[in-house]
């Protein structure tokens, strides 16, 4: 009996100590960032790093202004869930309230698929395929752009969202739906003014979800936006904050200002990703709490 | 129950340092600029060949390899522009392997042909926009460049003289893909080593001199540097990195460095 005692109490142990390793890594990650990340903003004056409108880190005078590329991030996603929520959103509903049997499942397997390319494969599609494609539609002189990166987050973001939405609208009692029926109501405004209500905050879930699997996204995107540090427009070439750290990372010597910025940018990008958890906690606390 | 895990973790421990031993003990360690990559490649794959001992290469780019000799992360740096002179205050030596040449590249489709070196500083600052103004079709002029930091774009702009003024419409981040770029958008003009140039980009001369081997090595092509070999000035190199070393600056390299399309120094 007290062997068996000691037995549980090691495997506790085990287990314990493995779901530490998470909260180590996120607390270490955290703690790193916060270090490395500091003593550029502090050099640079975190006014003149967050708002100043030019980025040239080897130039001979280095400048060390991340708003282009606080606002090329912020505008991409937003572009992406403009374009991509919509798609997904109608699509979750087609799937879980109207398609059939065989149609949901060839289209989940689809949007399954989706969800499992890799994003370099998104960014070499987007680069052979998609930036000719603006280039010549548009006719601009260049295609890869910002409304480039802004179709491939699209594209990239429909399966997060599909998915998600699926699972809420997929939750919702049927008795709602029958009672709404059964008062007379079409089948489409059931749909929209009874299932999608009642699953909202699963939505916005999926939405949120959206937006962090955008604003995190670097390689697909590095492919097709250009990666020059201008003022986010349409049809330039513009740089993410994740393009920002990635492009330039591999070049930057350890300890000097470069590399050190480059934290710093990793930081803010850090800070805008914990606010969007924060947010999805929020909606799937609420959803729980109904 | 507890002996199996911990039979398991020994014999796991075991496996794992043999493999590391067996790992570092014969490869050379090299790491540094990617447009290296063809010629260590070649050279690494002979000397595998003749001696048995493996070559790796880590293509992070000429600072990070600079960085990794001086850390003692590498037994060889790699390169493709001249050492600094703070870097040389660090105790680096450098040794030039060979010559690159920068290839300056446009869509098959553009009828330009030849540029001078003010021309092409000209076209990457911005004060020529058109194509049309150099004797080509009338299309706006979109400058592909590397990302800042890299080997290729340091040359570049160094020889052209337009460090920090090159206005780009796109930084990428290989020479694939400037290449790939530069294929597929008739008013795009790129650089690229000559090494990785392929045939789906057109070639300009420069001055009225073609790239090649001659033209590099007699100085008459204008946009080339140095690939040079990284090593710590006052540290012995291991046995096996010194035999990698002595083989790739002999003359019986010559042939393979050449083969991988640079001009050797010797």
């Amino acid at each position: 009996m007290k062997k068996n005692r000691l037995f549980e109490n090691i495997v506790h142990g085990i287990f314990l100590i493995l779901g530490l390793i998470t909260v180590g890594c996120v607390l270490l990650i955290t703690v790193y960032l916060i270090i490395s990340g500091i003593p550029a903003i502090r050099e640079i004056r975190l006014f003149n790093f967050l708002f100043g409108k030019e980025w040239a880190s080897t130039a001979a005078e280095p400048k060390y202004g991340i708003l282009p590329f606080i606002l090329t991030s912020v505008y991409g996603t937003a572009g992406a869930i403009l374009i991509g929520v919509p798609i997904g959103f109608f699509t979750a509903v087609y799937l879980s309230k109207v398609a059939n049997k065989k149609v949901r499942a060839v289209i989940e397997a689809a949007v399954n698929l989706l969800a499992g390319i890799p994003s370099v494969v998104y960014g070499l599609v987007g680069m052979l395929v998609l930036v000719p494609a603006v280039r010549e539609i548009f006719n601009v002189p260049d295609g890869a752009s910002l409304l480039a990166a802004i179709i491939v987050l699209a594209i990239m973001i429909l399966p997060n969202i599909i998915k998600v939405s699926i699972t809420a609208l997929d939750a919702v009692p049927k008795e709602y739906e029958d009672a709404s029926l059964a008062l007379g109501a079409t089948p489409t405004e059931t749909f929209f003014k009874v299932s999608v209500p009642a699953a909202k905050s699963g939505i916005a879930a999926a939405v949120v979800l959206g937006v962090g699997r955008a604003i995190g996204e670097a390689m697909a995107v590095m492919m097709v936006a250009g990666n020059v540090a201008n003022m986010p427009s349409l049809f330039e070439s513009v740089r993410f904050l994740t393009t920002a750290v990635a492009s330039e990372m591999a070049y930057s010597s350890p300890g000097s200002l470069q590399r050190n910025a480059l934290f710093s940018i990793a930081l803010v990008l850090f800070l805008f990703i914990m606010l969007i958890n924060a947010t999805l906690n929020f909606f799937l606390k609420r959803n729980k709490e109904k | 129950m507890k002996k199996i895990i911990s039979l398991l973790t020994v014999a796991m421990l075991v496996v794992c340092a043999l493999a590391g031993c067996s790992g570092n003990k014969d490869a050379v360690a090299t790491d540094g600029s990617t447009s290296m990559n063809k010629v260590i490649g070649a050279l690494g794959e002979a000397f595998e060949n003749e001696t048995g001992i493996t070559v790796t290469y880590n293509a992070t780019g000429s600072s990070a390899g600079i960085q990794a000799v001086l850390e003692g992360r590498c037994d060889i740096g790699l390169a493709s522009r001249n050492l600094k002179d703070d870097e040389k205050a660090k105790g680096l030596e450098e040794t030039i392997l060979a010559y690159d040449g920068i290839a300056i590249i446009v869509n098959p489709n553009n009828p330009v042909s030849d540029l001078d070196v003010e021309t092409i500083a000209k076209i990457y600052t911005g004060e020529i926009k058109n194509w049309k103004e150099v004797g080509g079709n009338d299309a706006e002029i979109v400058l592909i460049g590397r990302e800042a930091g890299s080997g290729t774009r340091d040359g570049f702009e160094d020889i052209t003289d337009t460090k920090d003024k090159c206005d780009y419409r796109q930084e990428l981040t290989s020479t694939g893909d400037v290449i790939t770029t530069v294929a597929s958008n008739p008013g795009a003009i790129g650089y690229a080593s000559l090494a990785s140039v392929k045939d789906t980009v057109k070639v300009l001369t420069v001055d009225g001199i073609a790239p090649s081997e001659e033209t590099i090595k007699d100085g008459s092509y204008v946009v080339q540097r140095p690939f040079v070999l990284v090593t710590k000035k006052d540290a012995k190199l291991s046995e096996n990195a010194q035999k990698f070393f002595d083989y790739i600056t002999s003359e019986a390299a010559n042939e393979i460095i050449s083969g991988a399309g640079v001009v050797p120094a010797k």
